[in-house]
C-alpha cells in the first residue's frame, strides 16, 4: 500500500494497466504483468475473472469468459504471484467481484494478497456501506487499500464520504457507462472532472473507463493524478497476444503517441 | 413476530438481501429508496394500481375448487388462477405496479429483462398502455424457446434485445438490463420481473405481488369460512408469485408455505435449477443469496426445461424462509412438471405454464389429509409452452 501511496504522491500522469489473469493463455498474468512493467507503466490491475462481471463490457467480458476456460481460478492467480516474488516491483492491484472472494473466504483471501504484494482492491459490487461495516478493518489492518469508484452522478456529499475512507486513490469512472474504450471526452465529461476537482479532496484520482488513446490519456492527465487503461489493451491482447515486443509498443505508443517502429 | 419477515432498512432479511451494487447503480436504487414507499402508499397510487388490476388485468383472479384433482389427492385443492390475468401470468401485477411507479418517478424509457417471455410481455403490455419506451433484454435461448413471447412483444413495440453471455438465459438477460442502466443512469426506469436483485426490489415486487395472497384470504373466507388455508403451494424461480402467494400468510404459522424449485433432470444431474437445494450463498445479481456455484465462486449455469425457473439464483426473502424454516422447498423435476400439467389439462381443462406445473408436482410429495385445503397458484397458462408440449407429450 506505501508503495502506492508514495507514488501517488510524487508522481504525475500515472499510467495504469487492466488486464485479466489468464488471458489470453493461463499462463500470460507473468508475462502480461512482467511486460508492463518492463514498458514503464506505473501500476497495474489484475482483472480476477468472474462468469458475471456486471459493471463490465463486451471486451472484458470476453476475456474473462476465455480465462476462466482456461482454468483460472484465485487460487491459481495467488501461485502464479508467488513465484515471481521480488521480481516485479510495481504496484499491483486486484479487482475483480465479490462472489469469489466471499468463496474463496475473505480472510484467507486478504492473507494471500498481503503474502503476494498486493496493494489495493477494486471490487465494485463492495459497496461503501457494506465495505465500512465489514471489510474495512479486515483490509485495512493488512494493508490493503480499497478502491472506490466514483461517476458523474455520485453527489458531492458521497464523493466526500468516499474521499475520507479512500488509502489510495479514487476511480473516476469517466463517463455512465460499463468497462469499454471509447473516443474523445465530452463537454459534459470535462464539467464532470473540472467539478469534482473544484472538490479539492485529499485522495488523488485516477480516471479510467473509455481510455483507449494517447489522446484521452493525455486530456485526462489535465484534471486528474493518471488514468486506467483497460478494454483497449484487452483488446491489444486479443488481436497481438501475449508477446513482450508487441506490448512495449502498445504502451508506448499510449504515452508518446508515436509508434517506434 | 408480525415484521420478522419484512426487510431491515438496508433491505436485509436475516442475512439474505442488502444492495450489492457498484457505484453507478447508487444513485438510481437510492432515488428507488426513497421514493418507492410513499408513492406506493400514496392514495392516487393505490386508486390507480387497484382499477388498472380490476379494469385492465381482470382482477380478482378466481379462487376455483378443483373438483377432480381434489377428488384424486382426497383433500381440497383450490386453484389460483393468475392464468386468467392479462397477457397469461402473475407477472402483470408487478409490471402495473411498477409502471405507476415509474410514471410517477418521470422515468421515460422501460429496460426489463425476461426468461419464458411472461415479464416481456407483461412490460411491454404496460408500455404500450403508458405509451413508454420499451427495452426487453432476453436470453438468445430463451428467444428461441419461447418464439410466440418474442413476437408477442415485438407486436406491442418493445425492442428485445439479445443477451449472448454466459447460458444466454434469464441471468444472463438480467447482467445485461443491469449493464443498459448502468449506462442510462437518467431516464431510464428498470422493471424487475421477480423478487431478485437490490433492495429495495425484492421488498417492492412483493408487496406488489401481494395482492395474491390478500385475495386468497377473502376468497378462502367466503368459501369456507376460514381465511387461513392449510397448504399455499407456489412455483419459484426468481419467487415472485411465491412472495405474492406467501404475503399475507407469512405471519399465520399455522399456514403451511411450501415453494417448488425446478430439478431440471434431477438435483445431482448437473442439469438443474433448485437454487435452495443445490445453492450455497453468495452474491448475484445485487443480493446476498443462496445460489448455485462453482468452489471458486463463479456462478453455475441453471438448467429446467421452463425459461421461467432457468435461474442460478432466488430473492433473498426465499433464502430467508428456507433458512427460517417458515417455507418449506421442494425440487420438482422435469418430467414430473410434465406429467402434472398433463394431468391438469385432462382432469380440469386447464393447460398450465411449464412453470406453474412444478407447483402442481409438488403435490405429490405432500401428504395431504382429507379435509385440508390447499391452495396451489397456478402462475400462468401454457400457450407459450406448446411447442415444448408437443414435443415431450408428443402431441403431433
Ligand atoms: C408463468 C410463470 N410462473 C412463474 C415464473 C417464475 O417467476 P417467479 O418465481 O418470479 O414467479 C415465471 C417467470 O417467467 C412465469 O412466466
Amino acid at each position: 500500500m506505501e508503495k502506492l501511496q508514495s507514488l501517488l504522491q510524487h508522481k504525475k500522469d500515472l499510467l495504469s494497466v487492466y488486464f485479466t489473469a489468464g488471458f489470453p493463455h493461463i499462463d500470460s498474468t507473468v508475462k502480461v504483468l512482467k511486460s508492463l512493467e518492463k514498458a514503464g507503466v506505473d501500476f497495474v490491475e489484475i482483472g480476477m475473472p468472474y462468469s458475471d462481471p456486471l459493471a463490465d463490457g463486451p471486451v472484458i467480458q470476453n476475456s474473462s469468459t476465455i480465462a476462466l476456460q482456461n482454468g483460472m481460478t484465485l487460487k491459481k492467480l495467488f501461485d502464479q504471484l508467488a513465484d515471481i516474488q521480488g521480481e516485479v516491483s510495481i504496484p499491483i492491484i486486484l479487482m475483480g467481484y465479490l462472489n469469489p472472494v466471499l468463496k474463496f473466504g475473505p480472510e484467507q483471501f486478504v492473507e494471500e494478497c498481503q503474502k503476494n504484494n498486493v496493494s489495493g482492491l477494486i471490487l465494485p459490487d463492495l459497496p461503501y456501506e457494506t465495505y465500512v461495516e465489514e471489510f474495512q478493518e479486515l483490509f485495512t489492518s493488512n494493508e490493503l487499500s480499497n478502491i472506490f469508484l466514483i461517476t458523474p452522478q455520485t453527489p458531492e456529499e458521497r464523493i466526500k464520504k468516499l474521499d475520507s475512507a479512500s488509502t489510495s486513490f479514487i476511480y473516476m469512472v469517466s463517463s455512465a457507462a460499463v468497462t469499454g474504450a471509447r473516443d474523445g471526452l465530452s463537454t459534459q465529461q470535462i464539467e464532470y472532472f473540472e467539478r469534482v476537482n473544484a472538490m479539492e479532496l485529499n485522495t488523488p484520482r485516477m480516471v479510467g473507463f473509455g481510455i483507449s488513446n494517447h489522446e484521452t490519456y493525455k486530456n485526462v492527465c489535465q484534471y486528474a493524478h493518471g488514468a486506467i487503461v483497460g478494454s483497449a489493451f484487452i483488446k491489444h491482447l486479443e488481436q497481438s497476444g501475449d508477446d513482450e515486443e508487441g506490448i512495449i509498443q502498445f504502451i508506448e505508443t499510449l504515452k508518446t503517441g508515436k509508434s517506434t517502429k | 413476530m408480525s415484521t420478522s419477515f419484512q426487510p431491515d432498512e438496508r433491505g436485509f432479511y436475516g442475512p439474505f438481501g442488502g444492495a450489492y451494487i457498484p457505484e453507478m447503480l447508487i444513485p438510481n436504487i437510492e432515488n428507488l429508496k426513497e421514493n418507492y414507499l410513499r408513492i406506493m402508499n400514496s392514495e392516487s397510487f393505490r386508486k390507480d394500481f387497484k382499477t388498472l388490476l380490476e379494469d385492465y388485468a381482470g382482477r380478482p383472479s378466481p379462487l376455483y375448487h378443483a373438483d377432480r384433482l381434489s377428488d384424486h389427492y382426497g383433500c381440497n385443492i383450490w386453484l389460483k388462477r393468475e392464468d386468467l390475468n392479462h397477457t397469461g401470468s402473475h407477472k402483470v401485477n408487478n409490471t402495473i405496479g411498477q409502471i405507476l411507479l415509474a410514471n410517477e418517478m418521470g422515468k421515460k424509457r422501460i429496460i426489463a429483462e425476461t426468461g419464458a417471455g411472461q415479464h416481456g410481455v407483461a412490460t411491454a403490455t404496460v408500455c404500450a398502455l403508458m405509451g413508454l419506451e420499451c427495452v426487453v433484454y432476453m436470453g438468445e435461448t430463451d428467444i428461441e424457446r419461447q418464439a410466440p413471447n418474442v413476437a408477442r412483444m415485438k407486436m406491442l413495440g418493445a425492442d428485445v434485445r439479445p443477451a449472448i453471455s454466459g447460458s444466454r438465459t434469464l441471468k444472463d438477460a438480467t447482467n445485461e438490463a443491469l449493464r443498459d442502466w448502468i449506462a442510462n443512469p437518467l431516464d431510464t426506469f428498470y422493471l424487475i420481473g421477480s423478487v431478485v436483485g437490490p433492495h429495495p426490489y425484492p421488498d417492492m415486487v412483493a408487496r406488489l405481488q401481494s395482492v395474491i395472497s390478500g385475495e386468497i384470504q377473502w376468497q378462502m373466507r367466503n368459501k369456507t369460512g376460514n381465511s387461513n388455508p392449510d397448504y399455499v403451494v407456489a412455483c419459484v424461480g426468481g419467487g415472485s408469485n411465491a412472495a405474492g402467494s406467501f404475503y399475507h400468510f407469512l405471519d399465520e404459522p399455522e399456514v403451511q408455505l411450501i415453494g417448488a424449485e425446478a430439478a431440471g433432470e434431477g438435483l445431482t444431474s448437473g442439469k438443474t435449477a433448485a437454487s435452495i437445494a443445490m445453492g450455497e450463498t453468495g452474491v448475484i445479481h445485487g443480493s446476498m443469496t443462496n445460489l448455485m456455484q462453482t468452489d471458486d465462486g463463479q456462478i453455475t449455469e441453471p438448467y429446467s426445461i421452463s425459461a421461467g425457473l432457468d435461474y442460478p439464483g432466488i430473492g433473498p426473502l426465499h433464502a430467508w424462509l428456507a433458512k427460517s424454516g417458515r417455507a418449506k422447498y421442494l425440487a420438482v423435476t422435469d418430467q414430473e412438471a410434465l406429467d402434472a400439467a398433463l394431468q391438469l389439462t385432462q382432469k380440469e381443462g386447464i393447460i398450465p405454464a411449464l412453470e406453474s406445473a412444478h407447483a402442481l408436482a409438488a403435490l405429490n410429495q405432500l401428504d395431504l389429509k382429507s379435509g385440508e385445503n390447499v391452495v396451489v397458484t397456478v402462475s400462468g397458462r401454457g400457450d407459450k409452452d406448446m411447442k415444448t408440449y408437443m414435443e415431450r407429450l408428443k402431441l403431433t
